[in-house]
């Protein structure tokens, strides 16, 4: 299998606070990767340390073949190919639905802005809002701006995708609508790294789970595996609360 | 008892009186004095300014050409302003010394500026895009209007003054001072150590000096930095002076703005792959110069207000004039209708602002809604 991330030994620290510790991660093309783990366990911190969001002090992040350095033009090269969905949408409240999804098309690939619009218009009916594409994100539910925020990040036809926490802001009723595209997006074959807590979604889509605590990869394995028959106590006591939550 | 309550009930001013004006012994004591008070000063000013006023002519029908023959030097007891001396001195107040042959051209001038500035003002405005190319094209044509060219003879910006001074440096200062503020306060946000310093140092150093202490030093300094024989005019160094000024003030008044931007949004944009400058374009500036219309408005009051100052470095704006027209024999001790006369011309302009700041003010607060 084609090995489009892999991290060796990452390291990274906020000042004294030593947040990523020795992480070692391959990801395969197609492959789902669900990370779970109690808050302040690097989770977020590793997933964005691979689009260059943060910055890693020591080791080595390697993104289809290139290695992720202080090099502009290496991040830019690797932002083309990696989308990232946040927890809070962080959609641009001043441009229209239709403006936030083609703005990235048109300024960093230079496409005409007609085919950029179509462009972002058959991704709205990939996530099943074609009828918004005139508003504005203040105008949209959660779950709605959740799905323009995704499709914003597949407009620039990226072949892995980030999602960092993407229901967690969300309320009960709108995380299904979100959950929905993103399996439809694993299925249609899309390298995906996702940090939640929706543990249905990830036995429905991930190969791989992993759990982290305290800046370590504590497991990693086959959801089968990982759901009922984990290795350390640390993951046993974190899915015996997340579970019976 | 109750038809009368409700006749008057059906009268809502007179509610709002009642509840506002006179809802208890204090405060109906309080509305009288007030009343009392604004109707001897209103009325006195009204008598003074217009009522009991020479304009053109005294009292007994002349035309007034010097004060001596205000009807107050006349008749004893007299108030009223003697307004003449406005009219005399009409084409200084808004020329200065300009050749009065070519005032049409400051005259074309003035009338073209609010084309230029409605474009920025109003972002509804039908044809928007046709008046923001106008605005980028007035101080080419401006220039060429005011100082001359192939075709007009040059006046030299020794014979400017007047309300052509202020609004010349009131608006050419802000307009200067706008990318450079924005500059600024970008730069002050900067990740890089050295620009990020020279930005602060800038702004703090020019926030923290006088505007008076900038104009000596711009005027007296500024032929040193710069090669033998190039010797700005005054003009122009008072310009550089408000516009170092105006851009210290106002670049912090849009890092309030850039600050108010959640960092969420670059990092999406980030994501996205746009690079640092199209990220500042097309995300952060939108957003955050929005947020900071209504304080770079109030520093511009203020600047437009400050440029009077230049009369210290020999510069005639409006305030100059005044002060020169009542240094000649003929029309001195008329201080009250040269000094009301120009705060009027300022309040106008001032008071433009403040309302257009309100009226963006509500606004925002609808568009965010």
């Amino acid at each position: 299998m084609e090995q489009v991330i892999q991290l060796e030994k990452v390291n990274k620290w906020f000042d004294d606070f030593h947040v990523l510790k020795d992480i070692d991660l391959t990801v395969t093309k197609g492959q789902k990767i669900v990370v779970c783990g109690p808050s302040g366990s690097g989770k977020s911190t590793m997933i964005r340390c691979i689009n260059r969001l943060e910055a890693h002090q020591k080791g080595h992040i390697i993104v289809h073949g290139t290695e992720l350095t202080n090099d502009l033009k290496n991040i830019d090269l690797i932002r083309k190919n990696v989308g990232m969905v946040f927890q809070q949408f962080n959609l641009f409240p001043h441009l229209s639905v239709l403006d936030n999804i083609s703005l990235a098309p048109i300024w960093v690939k230079k496409m005409p802005k007609k085919e950029a619009e179509e462009i972002a218009m058959s991704y709205l009916e990939k996530v099943k809002i074609p009828e918004q594409a005139k508003k504005f994100p203040g105008q949209l539910s959660g779950g709605q701006q959740q799905r323009v925020a995704i499709a914003r990040s597949l407009a620039m036809n990226p072949d892995i995708m980030l999602f960092d926490e993407p229901t967690s802001a969300l309320d009960p009723e709108m995380i299904k609508e979100v959950l929905d595209v993103m399996i439809q997006l694993a299925e249609e074959g899309m390298t995906m790294l996702v940090v939640t807590h929706e543990m249905g979604f990830a036995k429905t889509v991930a190969d791989q789970m992993i759990f982290m605590d305290d800046g370590r990869i504590v497991e990693q394995a086959k959801p089968d595996d990982f759901f009922n028959n984990p290795q350390s106590d640390r993951t046993k006591l974190f899915l015996s609360q997340i579970l019976n939550h | 008892m109750s038809i009368v309550t409700q006749n008057f009930s059906r009268n809502k001013y007179f509610n709002w009186a009642v509840k506002n004006l006179f809802s208890s012994w204090v405060n109906t004591i309080m509305t009288i004095i007030a009343v009392i008070f604004v109707y001897e000063i209103g009325s006195f000013f009204l008598n003074w300014s217009i009522f009991s006023a020479d304009f053109k002519t005294n009292f007994e029908g002349e035309i007034i050409t010097d004060r001596t023959l205000c009807s107050k030097n006349i008749v004893p007891g007299e108030y009223g302003a003697c307004w003449a001396i406005i009219y005399a001195r009409w084409d200084q107040f808004m020329y200065g010394l300009y050749p009065v042959e070519e005032t049409w051209r400051v005259n074309l001038t003035y009338a073209l500026l609010p084309f230029a500035i409605i474009g920025i003002l109003f972002d509804k405005l039908p044809f928007r895009k046709l008046f923001i190319y106008f605005t980028f094209i007035f101080p080419f044509i401006a220039y060429f209007l005011l100082y001359g060219g192939p075709g007009l003879s040059t006046v030299g910006t020794n014979k400017w003054g007047g309300l052509l001074v202020t609004l010349f440096l009131g608006v050419t200062g802000i307009g200067l001072a706008f990318p450079l503020s924005i500059l600024l306060a970008l730069g002050r946000r900067s990740k890089m150590p050295i620009i990020k310093s020279l930005c602060v140092v800038f702004i703090e150093f020019i926030r923290g000096v006088p505007l008076i202490t900038l104009l000596f030093t711009a005027n007296v300094m500024l032929p040193l930095f710069l090669p033998d024989g190039v010797n700005p005019d005054n003009l122009l160094r008072a310009l550089v002076a408000v516009t170092l000024f105006q851009s210290a003030y106002m670049a912090e008044a849009i890092r309030g703005g850039l600050q108010a931007i959640p960092k969420g949004h670059i990092e999406a944009a980030e994501a996205l792959g746009l690079t640092y400058w199209q990220t500042t374009r097309k995300i952060i500036l939108p957003q955050a110069l929005k947020i900071a219309i209504p304080p770079i408005v109030n520093t511009c009051i203020g600047l437009f207000k400050d440029t009077s100052l230049v009369l210290i470095i020999g510069l005639f704006d409006l305030l100059g004039i005044g002060r020169a027209a009542l240094a000649d024999m003929t029309w001195t001790k008329l201080y009250y209708e040269v000094y009301v006369f120009i705060s009027l011309v300022f309040f106008i302009f001032c008071f433009g602002m403040s309302r257009y700041s309100l009226y963006l003010e509500k606004k925002l607060k609808t568009d965010n809604s």
